[in-house]
């Protein structure tokens, strides 16, 4: 497998200091390694698409990378701060400096769509009710949820949840955005608008944006660098054109870059599939008869 | 398998037993410790002081209706069973005072708890359940919102002081059960001097010391129920196991507590 060097795959200078950094990091769930020594570099102002199977870690870097979860060994440095060695305080105050888009747009179901984007306002700002109310309206307008700010979390669909989660996140104007499956489950036209939306927030404000995700046409539209994540290893890290080298490209027997080619094209035979036909049905089977 | 190992395997089940109990004891003191102290940043906030006028609403004004329904009936019953006994002796008044006692000081404060265990603390499991399952915990981690200082401390409060109050009500209405069902069954006499001999047999420290449990009930089924809901994994499953548990252990630790209580209160003559 191709275990490219996370400095050496990205064209910014290497004196810029990453804005994130997370370093050999391992993390157990119940003794089982979900994330196995990831490495990965993030700059400032660039857009950086995670990939891979659905529960490979995607999530879990992620809850790693804003400070809710906490590796075994290895660590995080956000804007700088190793995530590791901040006490509750200063990990707040750098929490302030990001925001977080979540998997099910995670909106506080007992306040209204409003209220949810003005809550980081209310409680880390001293702006008044009056600016706060205006701050709102700009953030849902860009968002395109403005007409949906008087109604309940529940009552409103699941693609409009995940803008109002974007317009939340955004708030305070954080640096960086993390989002994760931004697009999952969306309808085509939806989806498009929140990429644009991405790469708005990347392109006019500069904000370094990390993008979960497994929607291909998605990831290669809003992508400057791609990470791909396989049973919690880190694989490949490379411009997006490498990539797209990859996906139009033959099979070129390489296991990992063949893996990476099947999980591109969402083709149907590869090492991906082949992987799960060969490991150990026999065994399984067997084991389950022992432990009988 | 070998009376030995047998026997082995039974105590490692204690042991396992006792152990989880210990970390569970462990797990919500500790959620006691963070929420006391922030319960002052959350009471200077007016968006804290609204939040538990909230839930002091949630828990209070939608239980009192069921409390005093209950305790009127307690009332009923304990007129009811005590009268034939106390018959013979020509003591049928002295009702007043066994109800007073027993009421006030006992029955008053444990089957509210008992009540709002089901009411508020199932809800407030469920309700926390359900905001770790849509990621709505670490959407408040992640705004750097804390929410033992969000979520907790109102809710621990509001069951605090609703259960005091609710407490207070109850003792009324089983004191008021005991007194219609005299007024309607039962000699003219009894009913006469029931609220003097009340009166005369209750001292401040049965009020204090019924209302003393009543608030370390409404703690430990606060307590309880968020420590449920915020350990929710997995789904709505998740959610329908930490309501159950919730009244499960709520009830088993307020009889635990009442008998701990009265056992002190006996032996200092309180
Ligand atoms: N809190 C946890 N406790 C135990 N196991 C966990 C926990 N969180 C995640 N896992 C496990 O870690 C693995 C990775 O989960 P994760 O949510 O990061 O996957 P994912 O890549 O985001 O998947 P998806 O694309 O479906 O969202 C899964 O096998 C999951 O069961
Ligand atoms: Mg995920």
């Amino acid at each position: 497998m191709t275990q490219t060097d996370t400095d050496n795959s990205t064209n910014a200078p290497i004196s810029v200091k990453p804005v994130i950094r997370v370093v050999d990091l391992v993390k157990r769930f119940s003794g089982r390694a979900v994330l196995d020594g990831i490495n990965l570099a993030v700059h400032k102002g660039e857009t950086i698409v995670i990939m891979g199977g659905s529960g490979c870690g995607k999530s879990t870097l992620l809850r790693h990378m804003i400070g809710s979860l906490f590796p075994e060994e290895g660590r995080v440095e956000l804007l700088g701060r190793n995530l590791n060695e901040l006490d509750e305080p200063d990990l707040n105050a750098l929490r302030l400096r990001f925001g977080i888009l979540f998997q099910s747009g995670a909106l506080f179901n007992s306040m209204t769509v409003g209220e949810n984007v003005a809550l980081p306002l209310r409680e880390h700002t001293n702006l008044d009710e009056q600016t706060i109310d205006i701050m709102v309206t700009i953030k849902l307008e860009q968002v395109g949820l403005r007409e949906a700010a008087d109604l309940m979390p529940a009552e409103i669909s699941g693609g409009m949840k995940k803008r109002a989660g974007l317009a939340r996140a955004i708030a305070l104007d954080p640096e960086i955005l993390f989002y994760d499956e931004p697009s999952a489950g969306l309808d085509p036209v939806t989806s498009a608008e929140i990429d644009q939306l991405v790469m708005d927030l990347s392109g006019k404000l500069g904000v370094t944006s990390v993008v979960v995700t497994h929607e291909m046409d998605s990831a290669f539209r809003i992508a400057d660098r791609m990470a791909m994540l396989d049973r919690g290893k880190m694989i490949k890290i490379a411009p997006r054109s490498e990539f797209e080298a990859i996906r139009d490209g033959q099979a070129t027997g390489d296991e990992g870059t063949d893996l990476i080619r099947q999980f591109l094209r969402g083709d149907s035979e590869g090492p991906i599939t082949a992987r799960r036909l060969s490991t150990g049905y026999e065994e399984d089977i067997l084991e389950a008869a022992w432990e009988e | 398998m070998s009376d030995h190992a047998a026997q082995r395997n039974f105590v490692e089940a204690v042991g396992a037993r006792v152990l989880g109990g210990v970390c569970y004891l462990g797990g919500i003191t500790i959620l006691l410790g963070r929420a006391v102290s922030v319960s002052r940043a959350t009471l200077a906030r007016s968006s804290g002081r609204d939040a538990l006028i909230v839930q002091m609403v949630r828990v209070g004004v939608r239980s009192v209706g069921i409390v005093c329904l209950v305790q009127i009936f307690i009332g009923v019953i304990l007129a009811l069973q005590l009268a034939p006994p106390l018959e013979p002796w020509g003591q049928v008044e002295m009702i007043a005072n066994i109800i007073g006692i027993a009421g006030f000081r006992m029955l008053g404060p444990i089957l509210t708890a008992v009540v709002l265990s089901g009411f508020a603390g199932a809800s407030i499991a469920a309700e926390l359940g359900t905001m770790v399952v849509a990621e709505e915990i670490e959407a408040l981690q992640a705004h750097a919102l804390n929410p033992v200082r969000f979520l907790i401390v109102p809710r621990l409060l509001a069951t605090f002081v609703m259960m005091i109050l609710l407490t207070i009500i109850a003792n009324w209405m089983i004191a008021i059960g005991g007194y219609v069902t005299a007024l309607a069954v039962l000699d003219p006499e009894v009913s006469e001097g029931y609220w003097s001999l009340m009166r005369d047999q209750l001292r401040l420290r049965d009020f204090a010391s019924g209302l003393i449990m009543a608030g370390v009930f409404g703690v430990l089924i606060s307590l309880i129920a968020c420590y449920e809901g915020l350990r929710v994994r997995g789904g709505a499953e998740g959610v329908g196991k930490a309501t159950t548990m919730t009244v499960v252990y709520s009830i088993v630790s307020i009889v635990l507590a009442a008998g701990v209580f009265t056992a002190i209160f006996y032996v200092f003559g309180f």
